[in-house]
């Protein structure tokens, strides 16, 4: 009874972080996107500096016509925002806050994350397909080509840092961190988040929804609520990846205080890294889609296996 | 030659100095702005000036003021004497859909009836509202800031001028 109790908690409360998680993100990057183009963004909803701007939109999308394009493939766009939002969720599900602060530790919850995570981009391919659009088609192909291009660095990147801990478990992986890791891991660290954001189609890889060229790539005839979740899924995609790369790169809970706070030490570090995200979105315009393909193949995938061959001999040499 | 990656570096400085920075933006209705005087929100018309000579209706580019006027018949003071007749404004309006703010009709006024007001917040809900009659006309004088002080040592205006001037005659004669 008690082992089932235990479980509905944990699962009740990662959805609660799960919702909560990513509507911050999106707040943050509301303001301090708006603040770093000298603008102040959201500032009437909710009363004080526009808190409740994320709300008041999803009430507005909620509202909306549940518009489904007459050529469309229907059960694949109805779908597809599920399918692109959901791995998220069960991903947060395995990323551990603090020791024993997890969802669920499996033992080989890096394999699990990557996995899962991989399929969050079907989602936006099949939205692209069954939106019978040529637009939302170029995009999906878009999403297709990025989705090969990066997650190979993106794995390669992590094979390294599960390398170096001897362990696939992400709790062990924290546990077996050290700070010299910082420098020695700095390389793959740096592929892993630029090709996370790839993956997620974050800007300056938003190639696949350029909105100056294909309107907006696969969600062009997407609207409502259907649309909130697609957008959903790109923040807590941004969620996942800043926890993942703060649990595999930054050393997770560890911290200068007692380890009870670890979980604190977690956030922390997730927040930051998803503020560079945002901060990278202010900063840098669109890539073109063959600098894109040039800079997976031939800056991303070398360095990947550079910092492989670097943790292997760290790892025969110390260990 | 700059390091490869430094203009990456620039991008992040220059919106993080954004960041830390006040945002220049004006909260406009729970604040209102701060215009310069001479703002050309809105022409404003002193009824009483206007002698209904058409001169700022004929100049006007975008032909988006209206007059009506009437001739008054004054009877002769005298005995025998001339009738005068004067115009008598009945409608003046301006178009203020049309109106594209040159300041012609400004500067055309010969008796200085028109008049930049720095009010701005004239919007309606549809177009054929923004026709505004001479009552809302006037109304906006009083919003017309006072014109800019002489230059010091500067010759005073002609109308102070011919007053005191008359004001010297009249003295001059009940003295003798």
């Amino acid at each position: 009874m008690a082992e089932l109790a235990d479980a509905v908690l944990r699962v009740v409360l990662v959805i609660a972080a799960f919702l909560l998680l990513p509507l911050l993100v999106g707040q943050t990057e509301h303001k301090v996107m708006a603040h770093m183009q000298s603008r102040v963004g959201p500032m009437y909803a909710g009363a004080f500096h526009g808190w409740a701007q994320l709300v008041a939109d999803g009430v507005k999308f909620v509202q909306k016509e549940d518009v489904l394009p007459a050529d469309a493939d229907r059960s694949v766009f109805r779908l597809a925002p599920a399918v692109a939002l959901l791995p998220y969720l069960v991903a947060l599900l395995a990323i551990p806050l603090g020791p024993g602060v997890v969802g669920q530790d499996f033992d080989i919850g890096l394999f699990f994350v990557l996995a899962v995570m991989g399929v969050g981009v079907i989602g936006t391919l099949m939205g692209g397909w069954s939106s019978a659009n040529k637009f939302s088609l170029l995009g999906g192909i878009r999403v297709a080509a990025q989705l090969m291009a990066y997650e190979l660095p993106f794995v390669l990147a992590a094979a390294s840092v599960a390398m170096a801990a001897g362990t696939l478990s992400l709790s062990g992986i924290v546990e077996a961190w050290s700070p010299w890791w910082l420098l020695w891991q700095l390389p793959g660290a740096v592929v892993f988040f630029v090709a996370g954001l790839a993956e997620l189609q974050r800007p300056p890889f938003d190639m696949p929804v350029a909105d100056a060229e294909i309107v907006f790539g696969p969600f062009t005839e997407y609207g409502g609520l259907r649309f909130a979740l697609f957008i959903l899924a790109e923040y807590a995609g941004i969620v996942v990846l800043s926890a993942l790369t703060a649990v595999l790169f930054l050393g997770g809970w560890h911290g200068p205080f007692p380890d009870t706070l670890g979980w604190l030490w977690t956030l922390l570090k997730t927040g930051v890294v998803a503020f560079v995200v945002i901060w990278v979105r202010v900063a840098y315009p669109r890539l073109r889609e063959d600098q894109l393909q040039r800079l997976a193949w031939q800056g991303l995938v070398p360095v990947a296996l550079l910092q492989l061959v670097v943790t292997a001999a760290g790892v025969v040499i110390v260990g | 030659m700059s390091l490869p990656g430094s203009g990456l570096l620039r991008g992040l400085a220059v919106t993080w100095r954004n960041l830390t920075r006040r945002a220049v933006t004006a909260q406009y209705p729970d604040a209102l702005p701060e215009l310069p005087p001479r703002s050309r929100g809105v022409i404003a018309l002193i009824e009483e000036k206007c002698t209904s000579c058409m001169l700022c209706a004929r100049e006007c580019p975008a032909w988006c003021i209206y007059i009506d006027s009437h001739k008054d018949v004054i009877p002769a003071t005298t005995e025998g004497g001339r009738e005068r007749s004067r115009n008598v404004l009945d409608r003046f309006a301006i178009d203020y859909s049309l109106c594209m703010y040159c300041s012609i009709c400004v500067e055309v006024c010969p008796f200085d009836a028109l008049h930049w007001s720095p009010e701005f917040e004239y919007a309606e809900l549809d177009i054929r509202d923004l026709t505004h009659e001479k009552d809302r006309l006037r109304d906006w004088m009083w919003t017309v800031p006072a014109p800019a002080a002489l230059d010091e040592g500067a010759e005073d205006p002609k109308e102070i001028t011919t007053a005191r001037k008359a004001a010297e005659r009249a003295s001059e004669r009940e003295g003798r």
